[in-house]
């Protein structure tokens, strides 16, 4: 019996029985963090970090919580679970999983750059190691986002310069407070998209500092944003909500923009190389460093990446989940989430 | 090449022309003249060539990256170009590198005949001393097709506004068959006496094609009307005693229609005639497919001028007595052309085309409905008072084509598309019933919306039944209303039909699949319009 297993609902500790990420209502849910395929609705107890409850929180309503913190053990059953960074996004964790000797990791999503606001990435040592491959193909490499972040201003400036409104495309939970980080207030004002500003106010609430922001609402003078920058999700750009405050210039942020023909078919002024997922030599040194011998590859690029790894000389195989990654532009019907 | 490299960066990151051609003028404003010849060469499509085997600098970047070449297919298959993938996976560089682009290109030249060993040293150390659009673009100039959303308008365009010359007489120098090698900037491109080559067509006048109802262009009597050939546009240059011709990409292709020859002696010195290169037996036009065959063959042999031979089917005249009169109205030129091929025998190799006569856009429509029988593809429709335009105008040409046959098809393998459409399924075998059995007859890919491929590529991720490299086999569930200008027989495809320009139409949502055309509609269509 494989301590953790793959079944219709999510990834199942039988020991213990427990779900990580589950993508069907259970019992007893344990969550890696807040993205809407990874923490959903229905499980009646959940356990997640503290660092990400709140976010949880706020998108699941009332649930049954409970909070951890990074490195705490919680024994269930016999099987021994800790939650470490895993650098995604704000309060984003690998979940370890211990029992008997044999040590698996479930690593939710995740990054190996420090982004200065999520826990940092700890590789964990385990025997088998669950990875995601969102961006598993050598042509994903990231530039450190100091790089890309100077790209983002520069062409704010110009934006302020030729009289435009700059927006730029980001998830509201993770990428959106990402962004803001990164940008230079010295520049302009920055405003924000409801679902946006909703997902800062919680952050803001535990503690973390972010950039001032200004939330965008019906009595919002147009001309005011002249100049200055907006951050909003995908859905939101393009919209009708966004076409009336022009003359504009859209960014987008996102692993998908590396890409010429992506950025082409979204028809967007600038694409900025920037994700919250590893790229290839990421997750080919995060692998590494969990010492793992068996990897199991759930979503991405799985068949690619999990032959890459078998020719490296791993056991390596693909699991069936409904985990979505940094959603692809190219393919997805775009939503707003946490609005 | 750092400059060139800048271009590019620039140019990919706006969709907005003015900002393209702003771009585009910096460059020239800093560019060496060597540099500027090669960038517009690039950019209108003559690229130095090819040195290296595209297998060959797949191969490489995959040694150089570590990676199997199998992983770099893969790669291949989500960016869908070559160059690109390549600049993507390559290990950061080392070092830097100074060279002109006219430098790197004449060194890539200069590997022409080398051995591969020599080859390979070379691009390796260029990639080494490169940043990413440095590769990106070195790569395109060996795998060409450099399109960076430029088109050769835009950068003509710059190029006028950069050297204050009338766009015209931009296009105009542009035309031809130079080098940079051949040719310097300053002969190209500021030098005055252009009409000394006595080579050099003028631009094509391009049709659109029609819009509106036919009888909203106005008064009848201010069109001319002729029926739509169906062969290659050519533009014939008799001048000094020497014939070119020259085909509507800008190719010279004289050799490949020894026929025309006899023009020299029949059509005034002084002379450009515009027309169809129409392939033409006893006294009706052949299918378009035979003259196709007919280009593809490297030799113009004995036995193809008999099977296809070709006349020229002529509707305008640019030049008369070594005068440009593209500036006159279609009635003025038309009457001069009238008059020259009445004083030319019957039954040559030129032809004039007809005028259709009529008083109302009714027999104009009706004269459309028999296109078919005239083996044309419909109509053209030019005002009278039009001068001879550069390039594709709106107004004063318009084509007005005959409905495409249509067939609702299967879909049975999709494979993702290439450039602006990597990563979406987009190229689709379609397939008609026989009896139990679908036969795949045709491929298309083109037809449809974004949101339609964004849809099809997630419906095909969900119904893959089997993977053959980048092809894959679907569920045959899917219906669509596949268009096409022509249909022939042909021994090359099971089906035993090959399809003239087939697209989707749309996603007949509102079909099953047992609703499908079947094997016998299309040979029964093959009877009537092959």
């Amino acid at each position: 019996m494989a301590l953790l297993q793959f079944t219709n609902k999510g990834i199942w500790c039988e020991q213990a029985d427990v779900y990580i990420d589950p993508w069907r209502p259970v019992d007893r849910a344990l969550i890696t963090h807040g993205h809407s395929d990874h923490s959903r609705y229905g499980s009646k107890r959940y356990l997640c970090t503290e660092i990400a409850a709140p976010a949880i929180k706020y998108r699941l309503g009332k649930i049954n919580l409970q909070t951890t913190r990074y490195g705490e053990v919680t024994n269930i059953n016999g099987v021994d679970f800790s939650f470490h960074p895993a650098g995604h996004i704000i309060g984003s964790a690998q979940i370890r999983v211990a029992y008997k000797g044999e040590v698996w990791v479930a690593s939710g999503d995740y990054k190996t750059e420090d982004d200065g606001l999520s826990t940092a990435f700890e590789p964990v040592k385990c025997n088998t190691f669950i990875t995601e491959c969102t961006f598993g193909l050598p042509i994903y490499k990231w530039k450190n986002q100091k790089e890309i972040f100077s790209d983002i201003n520069n062409w704010w400036k110009r934006n302020k310069e030729t009289g435009k409104v700059s927006f730029i495309s980001a998830y509201s939970l993770g990428k959106a407070q990402r962004v803001l980080q990164g940008l230079d207030n010295e520049i302009g004002r920055i405003y924000t998209h409801t679902a946006v500003e909703n997902i800062n106010q919680v952050i803001r609430s535990q503690g973390v500092s972010l950039q001032e922001t200004i939330q965008i609402s019906k009595d919002t003078n147009k001309k005011d944003l002249i100049g200055n920058i907006v951050i909003a999700p995908p859905a939101a750009i393009g919209s009708n909500w966004s076409k009336k405050m022009t003359p504009q210039s859209v960014g987008v942020a996102s692993g998908w923009m590396a890409i010429r023909g992506a950025r082409r078919r979204r028809a967007v002024d600038r694409g900025f190389v920037l994700s919250d997922h590893a790229d290839w030599d990421g997750l080919n040194r995060a692998i590494e460093a969990t010492g793992a011998t068996r990897v199991i590859c759930t979503h991405g690029f799985t068949d690619v990446f999990a032959k890459w790894l078998r020719e490296k000389g791993l056991d390596a195989r693909t699991e069936y989940t409904e985990f979505e990654g940094e959603t692809n532009e190219v393919i997805s019907e775009e939503k707003v989430t946490g609005s | 090449m750092k400059n060139f490299a800048q271009l590019f960066t620039n140019l990919d990151q706006t969709t907005k022309t003015t900002l393209k051609v702003e771009s585009l003028v910096d460059y020239f404003s800093i560019a060496s003249d060597q540099d500027k010849m090669w960038a517009i060469a690039i950019l209108s499509h003559r690229r130095p060539k090819r040195s290296v085997k595209v297998s060959l600098l797949r191969e490489w970047a995959a040694e150089l990256a570590e990676i199997p070449e199998w992983l770099f297919d893969e790669s291949y298959n989500s960016v869908g170009d070559t160059a690109e993938t390549i600049a993507l996976v390559l290990p950061l560089a080392t070092e830097t590198n100074d060279l002109q682009l006219h430098e790197w290109i004449e060194q890539l030249m200069a590997l022409y005949d080398k051995e591969e060993v020599e080859k390979k040293l070379f691009v390796l150390s260029a990639w080494s001393q490169m940043s990413y659009a440095e590769r990106f673009v070195f790569n395109k100039l060996i795998t060409g097709g450099f399109r960076v959303g430029v088109s050769q308008k835009l950068m003509m365009k710059a190029l006028a506004k950069f050297t204050n010359q009338e766009e015209n007489a931009i296009a105009h120098r542009l035309m031809g068959d130079w080098t940079p090698q051949s040719t310097t900037y300053e002969q190209l491109i500021l030098s005055e006496n252009i009409l000394d080559d006595i080579s050099r067509p003028y631009p094509f006048y391009l049709a659109y094609a029609l819009e509106t109802e036919v009888d909203k262009l106005g008064g009848p009597s201010e069109w001319q009307v002729e029926r739509k050939w169906d062969g290659i546009r050519g533009q014939i240059i008799i001048r000094s005693g020497n014939i070119f011709v020259w085909s509507r990409g800008e190719e010279l292709v004289t050799d490949k229609f020894p026929e025309y020859k006899v023009l020299v002696d029949l059509v005034p010195d002084g002379t450009v005639l515009d027309g169809e290169i129409l392939p033409y037996k006893d006294g009706i036009p052949l299918s378009f497919n035979k003259l196709q065959t007919r280009i593809g063959r490297k030799n113009v042999t004995k036995k193809i001028l008999e099977e296809v031979p070709v006349i020229l089917m002529v509707y305008d005249i640019l030049e008369y007595n070594n005068v440009d009169i593209r500036e006159q109205a279609l009635y003025y030129r038309r009457d001069i052309l009238e008059t020259m091929i009445s004083e030319i025998e019957e039954n040559s190799i030129i032809q004039i085309s007809e005028k259709i006569d009529f008083s109302e856009w009714k027999t104009v429509a009706d004269e459309r409905d028999l296109s078919r029988q005239y083996v044309s593809e419909g109509l053209m429709l030019k005002r009278l008072d039009s001068p001879y335009r550069i390039g594709r105008k709106k107004g004063d040409w318009w084509k007005w084509k005959l409905d495409p046959l249509t067939i609702d098809a299967v879909m049975l393998y999709a494979q993702k598309g290439s450039g602006r459409r990597a990563g979406l399924y987009t190229d689709y075998t379609f397939a008609v019933w026989d009896g139990d059995n679908l036969v795949p007859f045709a491929k298309a890919y083109s037809g449809l919306k974004d949101v339609e491929f964004r849809e099809i590529t997630r419906w095909v991720n969900k119904h893959t039944k089997e993977k053959f490299g980048p092809v894959r086999s679907v569920v045959p569930e899917l219906v669509f209303e596949i268009a096409f200008e022509g249909i022939n027989a042909s021994t090359r495809h099971k089906s035993g039909v090959a399809l003239r320009f087939p697209r989707m139409l749309r996603w007949r949502k509102d079909k099953k699949v047992e609703e499908a055309n079947t094997l016998v509609d299309l040979l029964q269509m093959l009877e009537q319009y092959g």
